[in-house]
């Protein structure tokens, strides 16, 4: 039996019962540029490869709240629309900060959707959500299919496997790190999607977000602080 | 003899109105420097007070603040809604919303409700992207236009020509030079002081919102730090 057989439209089950649009659409997310999370108990590190330095990778949400994606830029904008206005609309009806795993949820829904209807297609966008709520850390993968997975750190996009690697080498160690060295741990787990290139100041992104911090993007010359702790970033002539 | 029939004049019934008006008033003032918002605290209804500490000022970014007379009700889901949307500004487009953006977006805001009209009345005052003060006033839709100073309220019609006299210097033989921020402080306070003599929907206690290039600070208490800023006496 061909693939193309089933795969021309997202409402066709195949007779394995895959659906393979949505197999494709996270295909997309891993062609995008990497991007790795990970969280201790006080604070949530993303990190991002930029293929190019004006764009933009990791964007505060909120006070406490920041995502990175993979994939479809496009698709990406118009997720992160929706969810700052789900935020909005959450603190406009609740008077506080939607909890984090809610809004992993609202993304998830509104992607499911797209996987469930003729003439639509899904999100081809990966994203990596940080926040702080009053539970404390958390970071969530959401995926094209719907799914969403609570995590202690994790890595999408292309070459991300590498990044797994190190991560899984060190994850024991995360929850009781200091900022600087998650930051640190963060900054050379993405650098294995890169073992060629070195990590400067134009083409890497990092979001931080803390119990007692607001998520805060480091872009540009604003990652050269990291350089002592960390990597050697090049200044970018 | 035939006398024409003439319909019996029949009571009319007191229809329900959404609307209430729970007094109080307003002011702004632009500075070359600076920008002065400011509002009593009273909240009336009818010839009764409900409130004497309510808020009517709300600030909305750190150099624009906004005084609402009106109807309570409105005023609170109006600067609300204002909040959201000065929030969702940012973390859409990357930056804090100019005053002058803000001005015109809340005119969009009211006349979007040019049939249910919130019953607000708005003044807004701010610094301008060259650093010098501008004030706002609006009417219940949404018309606005920039001013040297402005009122809205119950007291508006007591307060405008005192100001008129005071800070446009109009009408008079003795002119005075323009106020420096300490003496517009000040004058605000007496200012409406005067109007609470003579409006019982304005008293209680002031506020007072000081916009400068470092940010903005609302004053509430008298200079000792212990005492609100009272109104009157009574």
């Amino acid at each position: 039996m061909y693939r193309t057989a089933y795969d021309s439209d997202v409402t066709i089950f195949s007779p394995q019962g895959r659906l393979y649009q949505i197999e494709y659409a996270m295909e997309a997310v891993k062609q995008g540029a990497a991007t790795a999370g990970l969280k201790s108990n006080t604070h949530v590190v993303l990190v991002a490869i930029k293929r190019n330095e004006s764009q933009q990778k990791v964007l505060a949400l909120d006070q406490q709240i920041g995502a990175s994606t993979a994939g479809l830029t496009a698709d990406a904008r118009k997720l992160l629309d929706f969810m700052k206005s789900e935020i909005m609309n959450f603190r406009w009806a609740h008077e506080s900060q939607i909890p984090v795993n809610w809004l992993a949820v609202e993304v998830s829904d509104k992607s499911q959707k797209r996987t469930q209807h003729a003439g639509s297609r899904p999100f081809g966008v990966g994203m990596l959500i940080a926040g702080v709520d009053s539970q404390g850390t958390h970071l969530y993968q959401t995926c094209p299919s719907g799914n969403y997975f609570d995590y202690y750190s994790c890595a999408i996009g292309a070459r991300s496997q590498p990044v797994k690697t190190y991560l899984e080498k060190h994850y024991k160690e995360f929850p009781t790190c200091s900022r600087e060295e998650l930051i640190k741990h963060a900054l050379q787990a993405i650098k294995a999607s890169q073992p060629d290139e070195e990590l400067d100041t134009t083409n890497c992104s990092v979001g931080v977000v803390g119990v007692d911090e607001q998520f805060t993007v480091f872009e540009g010359e604003r990652l050269l602080p990291f350089d002592e702790a960390t990597m050697n970033l090049e200044r970018h002539q | 003899m035939l006398t024409p029939a003439v319909a019996p004049i029949e009571a009319k019934k007191k229809e329900w109105s959404p609307y209430t008006d729970n007094g109080g008033t307003t002011l702004a003032i632009a500075g070359p420097d600076y920008a002065i918002v400011a509002a009593d605290t009273r909240l009336s209804n009818g010839y009764s007070i409900s409130c004497r500490d309510v808020t009517k000022l709300a600030q909305l970014t750190q150099h624009c603040v906004i005084g609402t007379a009106g109807m309570q009700a409105d005023r609170a889901v109006f600067h609300k809604l204002l909040r959201t949307r000065v929030d969702y500004f940012k973390y859409k487009y990357g930056k804090t919303i100019t005053p002058t953006a803000l001005a015109q977006m809340i005119a969009n805001i009211l006349y979007g409700h040019r049939f249910f009209p919130y019953y607000c009345f708005n003044v807004v005052g701010g610094l301008d992207a060259q650093g010098h003060g501008v004030v706002f006033s609006y009417d219940a839709v949404g018309s606005y236009q920039a001013l040297p100073y402005a009122t809205t309220g119950s007291g508006a019609q007591l307060l405008e020509p005192l100001l008129d006299s005071h800070i446009a210097q109009r009408n008079r033989t003795q002119k005075n030079p323009p106020m420096s921020k300490d003496e517009a402080i000040a004058f605000v306070k007496n200012a409406m002081a005067s109007v609470s003599e003579r409006d019982i929907h304005t008293g209680d206690f002031l506020e007072i919102a000081v916009i400068t290039r470092e940010g903005t600070q609302i004053i509430t208490r008298e200079a000792d730090g212990v005492e609100r800023i009272k109104l009157g006496f009574d």
